[in-house]
Formats: C-alpha cells, sequence, structure tokens
C-alpha cells in the first residue's frame, strides 16, 4: 500500500478578491518509505498540498488517500508526524517535555514516555539538552526537537513544511544529513515541502517540480543518490547533474518557449 | 489605564521570548522606586501647597487651581498624625487607624469575593468566546458595553434583585450584592486578557494540536491556557484593583455599613472641621487598590516558565 495517494487533486482558495486556484489536477503516489520533495516557487500550492494530506485543510476536488484511509482518518489514527518551518514549541515545557507531547496527549504511561524520549533525543543528537527550555536552544536544535517530536510515536508518514527554512546555511546542511541517517533509521515515507534545488536533491528519491498560478506539478524527477549520502556527495557529479535536472524542470516548464519536455 | 490600555489593544502581537531571571532580580529595586514615588508624591503636595496662593489659581474669575488652604489641603503630616488619633471625641473611641483598618479590611474580603467572581466568570466566557467565532461577534460589544453602565444605576437593581433570592437557607446579604457589583467591574480585563491569552499560540502550535488529533478541552488545558498566563496575570491584577473601586463604589451607593466605602462619606461629613480625616480615608481606599494588585501578583511567583513573555 502507498503512504499518500492523491487523484486529481485541486483546492480553491475564496476570498473577498474572487476565487485563487491554488492546487489543480494534483496526481501523486507516495511510495511507502519513500522520500519525496515538494519544489517549487512561492504559490505554486506545495504547502497546500502538504496541509491537505495533514488534514489540516480540504480539498475541493478529487481525493487524497494516506495508507488507504482518509486523511481524516489518518490524523486521528497518528498515522504520520509532521513538522513546520517554525519548530513551534511551547516554551514553558523543557525539550523532554516538548518530545514527549505527542505521547502525553494519547495517554502513554509516564515510563513508557521516558524512555521514548531518551531514544529520541539521542536519535537527535540533544541528549544532554533534555532539561533545557526552547529559548535556551539554537534555532537548529529547536528544530531538531521538532523533528523528535514528529517521530515520537513512530509515524510511518513524515511531513515536513521547509522546516530548514530559517536555518542558516551550514546548520541547513548539517541538519539535512543528520535527516537523512534519521529516516533511514525510522523507515518513515517523507513529504518534504522545500524552497532549494539542492536540499531537495540531497533528500529525495524523488522531487516533484511545482508550478504556480494554479498549482499543478510540472514535472517529476528522480534523483535517487543511494542511501548513504555523505557530506562528500555534495561535491558529486551526480549530485551537480540532478540539481541542473531539476533547476531545469522548474524554470523551463510554466514559459514553454523552447518546449521542455520535462514530463 | 496604560494597563487597561494594554489589554484592550487589538493587535495581537506575538510575545517575544524574554528570560524571566533578566528581570526578576529587580524587586528590592521596584520596592524602592515605589517608596520614593510615595515621597515625591508627598513632597509634591506641599511645594503645591507653598507655591498656590492659599485662595487657589484665578483667570479672569475662573478658578484654575484647587484652593489650598489648610482646610483644603492639610499638610502630609497632618494627615499622618490624624490617622493615630481617635476617631471621635467620645471617650473610648478607636483610632481611626483601627477604624480604617478595619474597614479595608470588610472591603477587601467582599472585593476578592466579587473578584474571584468576576475572574472564573471572565476566564469561563473567553473560553467560549474562544471556541466560537459567532459567539466572540455576539459577545464582545456587549462585554464593551457592559462597561459603559455606570455603576451607580446598577446598585439599587442589584440590591432589589438580591432581596427577592431565597436558595434554601441561603439568606441574601447586603455585601453580596456589593461582591456582585464589584465583579461586574473585575469580569472586564480578565474576559479581554483571558481571550487575547487564548488566541496567543503561533499557527504552528494550533496545527500541531490539530495533527495530533486533540480535543478542544484537551488544546484548552495543554496549550492556550498555559499560554494566556503572561496575558492572564496583568488582567487578573488590573480585575483586583478594579473589584476594590467597584466594591468601595458599590458600597456608598447601597449603603451598605462597614467597609471604607462608607468611611470615605462618614468622614467627609467632617471634612469642614477636620480637614485630615477624609484625606485619610481615601489614601486608605488608594492603598487597598495597591493591596489588593499586589496580593494578586503573588499568584504570578508559582508560574515562572509561563510567563516567558509577560504583556505589559
Amino acid at each position: 500500500m502507498s503512504a499518500v495517494e492523491a487523484r486529481g487533486v485541486g483546492k480553491v482558495f475564496s476570498s473577498r478578491s474572487g476565487e485563487v486556484t491554488a492546487l489543480d489536477g494534483i496526481d501523486l503516489t507516495v511510495a511507502d518509505g519513500e522520500f519525496v520533495s515538494l519544489i517549487g516557487p512561492s504559490g505554486c500550492g506545495k504547502s497546500t498540498l502538504l496541509r491537505l494530506i495533514a488534514d489540516l485543510d480540504t480539498p475541493t476536488s478529487g481525493g487524497i488517500t494516506v495508507f488507504g484511509k482518509t486523511p481524516q482518518q489518518a490524523r486521528e489514527a497518528q498515522d504520520y508526524g509532521i513538522a513546520f518551518q517554525q519548530a513551534g514549541l511551547l516554551p514553558w515545557r523543557t525539550v523532554t517535555a516538548n518530545v514527549e507531547l505527542p505521547l502525553e496527549l494519547h495517554g502513554v504511561g509516564k515510563a513508557e514516555r521516558a524512555a521514548r524520549v531518551v531514544e529520541l533525543l539521542e536519535l537527535v543528537g540533544l541528549g544532554e539538552f533534555a532539561g533545557h527550555f526552547p529559548h535556551q536552544l539554537s534555532g537548529g536544535m529547536q528544530q531538531r526537537v521538532a523533528i523528535a517530536r514528529a517521530l515520537a510515536e513512530r509515524p510511518s508518514l513524515l511531513l515536513m513544511d521547509e522546516p530548514f527554512g530559517a536555518l542558516d546555511e551550514m546548520t541547513r546542511e548539517r541538519m539535512q544529513t543528520e535527516l537523512v541517517r534519521i529516516c533511514a533509521e525510522s523507515g518513515a515515507a517523507v513529504v518534504f515541502v522545500t524552497h532549494s534545488i539542492p536540499e531537495a536533491v540531497f533528500l529525495s528519491q524523488r522531487v516533484v517540480v511545482m508550478s504556480p498560478r494554479p498549482g499543478r506539478i510540472s514535472a517529476v524527477v528522480p534523483v535517487d543518490l543511494g542511501a548513504d549520502r555523505g557530506e562528500g556527495l555534495r561535491e558529486d557529479a551526480a549530485f551537480f547533474a540532478a540539481v541542473t535536472a531539476v533547476r531545469e524542470a522548474l524554470h523551463g516548464t510554466p514559459v514553454a518557449v523552447r518546449g521542455m519536455d520535462a514530463r | 489605564m496604560t494597563d487597561l490600555a494594554t489589554t484592550l489593544a487589538p493587535e495581537r502581537t506575538a510575545p517575544v521570548p524574554v528570560p524571566v531571571r533578566t528581570r526578576r532580580g529587580g524587586v528590592g529595586r521596584r520596592v524602592v522606586v515605589g517608596v520614593l514615588a510615595v515621597l515625591l508624591l508627598a513632597a509634591l503636595w506641599e511645594l503645591v501647597k507653598v507655591v498656590v496662593p492659599d485662595a487657589g489659581g484665578h483667570v479672569g474669575g475662573a478658578s484654575l487651581l484647587p484652593r489650598t488652604d489648610d482646610l483644603a489641603m492639610p499638610h502630609t503630616w497632618e494627615i499622618v498624625q490624624r490617622v493615630l488619633q481617635p476617631e471621635t471625641s467620645a471617650t473610648g473611641s478607636p483610632t481611626v487607624l483601627s477604624a480604617m483598618l478595619a474597614a479595608c479590611w470588610f472591603t477587601l474580603r467582599v472585593a476578592l469575593a466579587g473578584w474571584l467572581l468576576g475572574s472564573v466568570g471572565g476566564l469561563l466566557l473567553a473560553a467560549l468566546m474562544q471556541r466560537s467565532q459567532l459567539a466572540e461577534s455576539a459577545l464582545v460589544p456587549w462585554v464593551v458595553l457592559s462597561q459603559t453602565v455606570p455603576l451607580i444605576a446598577l446598585a439599587p437593581l442589584v440590591v432589589g434583585w438580591g432581596g427577592r433570592i431565597h436558595l434554601g437557607g441561603l439568606e441574601w446579604q447586603r455585601w453580596m450584592s456589593v461582591a456582585l457589583i464589584a465583579s461586574y467591574l473585575a469580569f472586564f480585563p480578565v474576559t479581554i486578557g483571558a481571550l487575547r491569552g487564548f488566541q496567543s499560540p503561533a499557527a504552528a502550535q494550533v496545527e500541531l494540536y490539530r495533527s495530533l488529533a486533540a480535543t478542544w478541552s484537551r488544546t484548552m488545558l495543554s496549550l492556550r491556557l498555559p499560554a494566556s498566563v503572561p496575558y492572564l496575570l496583568p488582567a487578573l491584577r488590573l480585575g483586583a484593583a478594579t473589584a476594590v473601586v467597584g466594591a468601595i463604589v458599590a458600597e456608598v451607593s447601597t449603603g451598605t455599613k462597614g467597609g471604607i466605602g462608607r468611611l470615605i462619606i462618614g468622614y467627609a461629613q467632617s471634612a469642614s472641621g477636620d480637614p485630615a480625616k477624609p484625606w485619610a480615608a481615601i489614601i486608605a481606599a488608594a492603598l487597598l487598590g495597591l493591596l489588593a494588585a499586589g496580593l494578586v501578583s503573588l499568584l504570578g511567583l508559582g508560574l515562572g516558565r509561563y510567563r516567558y513573555a509577560e504583556v505589559r
């Protein structure tokens, strides 16, 4: 069964100034354990698509299934974990208490929670910061806490909306390397929204390129750079080739003057 | 009133995370500044007495500045002295101080009862308005309007209603009317502050709770209520001060005996012969408001971790 399946999904926002078609005719399948990035310029609907999958919003047409269920059922069954651009940590809770929040809300016992938090903080490399408060952490560390929180219930799907968008380039690259490792360890499928071409290429098995007004999928670029992705990969010719492929798909499609055939 | 203005300010500024510890160091300093402010006020009072002529300032026929003779503005030390003297010349009369303390104690208890009632009501109202957009749009104008009704107009009504209430063995007491009127003033800042606080969590936090399939009540207790603490504490403090004002006004307008409101009226009647006496009562009333607000501030002591960004 595929992790996410979207068929003919459309989303229209009505406002006072008229209707805006955010998404139109989206078909997308994300396989179990697959890492898929959504990339495109602002307004192409990539975040909207993620929000539809997460049941934070509902599509106006078409249908989405998450592990064969409706997004609402999947949300209520806690099939996915989610991380936003803002870490969104609760400032009055310690790192530990923030990470265990999902478990606490779902009635997991104290001892089990504590054990799981130790594992998770180890996974994101924050073991010694368990008792700290969010304001004592850097932006990158806060984001790692948010990722640990998203992983708390061992979801088989991770939804990430520009989680590294607010970080500096160096932190960002380090976080990407860590995310590759974390995903390999957890085996979860990931839908990852980003603005950054190198980020999408480095992380993903497939990059879904979207174009705005109306938001459509203009190309899907397969970039599987192997399971063993380290810092060295960023200098690799295969990496650059994939970056170029995604860039051409991004820039060529909407104004198809020279007849790009990205599909 | 800047406190009220802040509470009412419509914009939803995201709290800037400020570690509490950097601000908590100044408790001693704040006390010193507070004492200095009182001394400064006393000095200003005496300065006005010296500078402005006894008959007050006049431009043309219009009186511009108040009279400053000893009858209108007694010396500060005379007020202090008067406090320590007996209330009347009758033998066995208690001192003004002890009479005022007893009256303040009465009013404080009534005001706190009103504050408690108003705060609980305000919190529930804010929770309702947070829950339903419709309730918010429908209720906010009434909440604001409620504060434009003069208390003095309400007092006889409340007393009248109270007189008809008989709940089993409970007999409606006069002080309950006063507390009810005090709560009518106190609920306003609490409602507005709590509503702003409940609405303060960032979109990412609210959506996180939604993604976690948390119920409304769970989200309220685990996210919105803790997030509202920086908004709620100043609102509760302001509510305590207004409850005292409400209680004093209500005592006067319902004719309730035993409180500081009644004392102010009583002392004012002897103003012509004993000018320091009403001033003493006025100062006591003001101090009572500060005391009430200060008591409520103590609530914040155990809530340090929630006060990462106090809205002042």
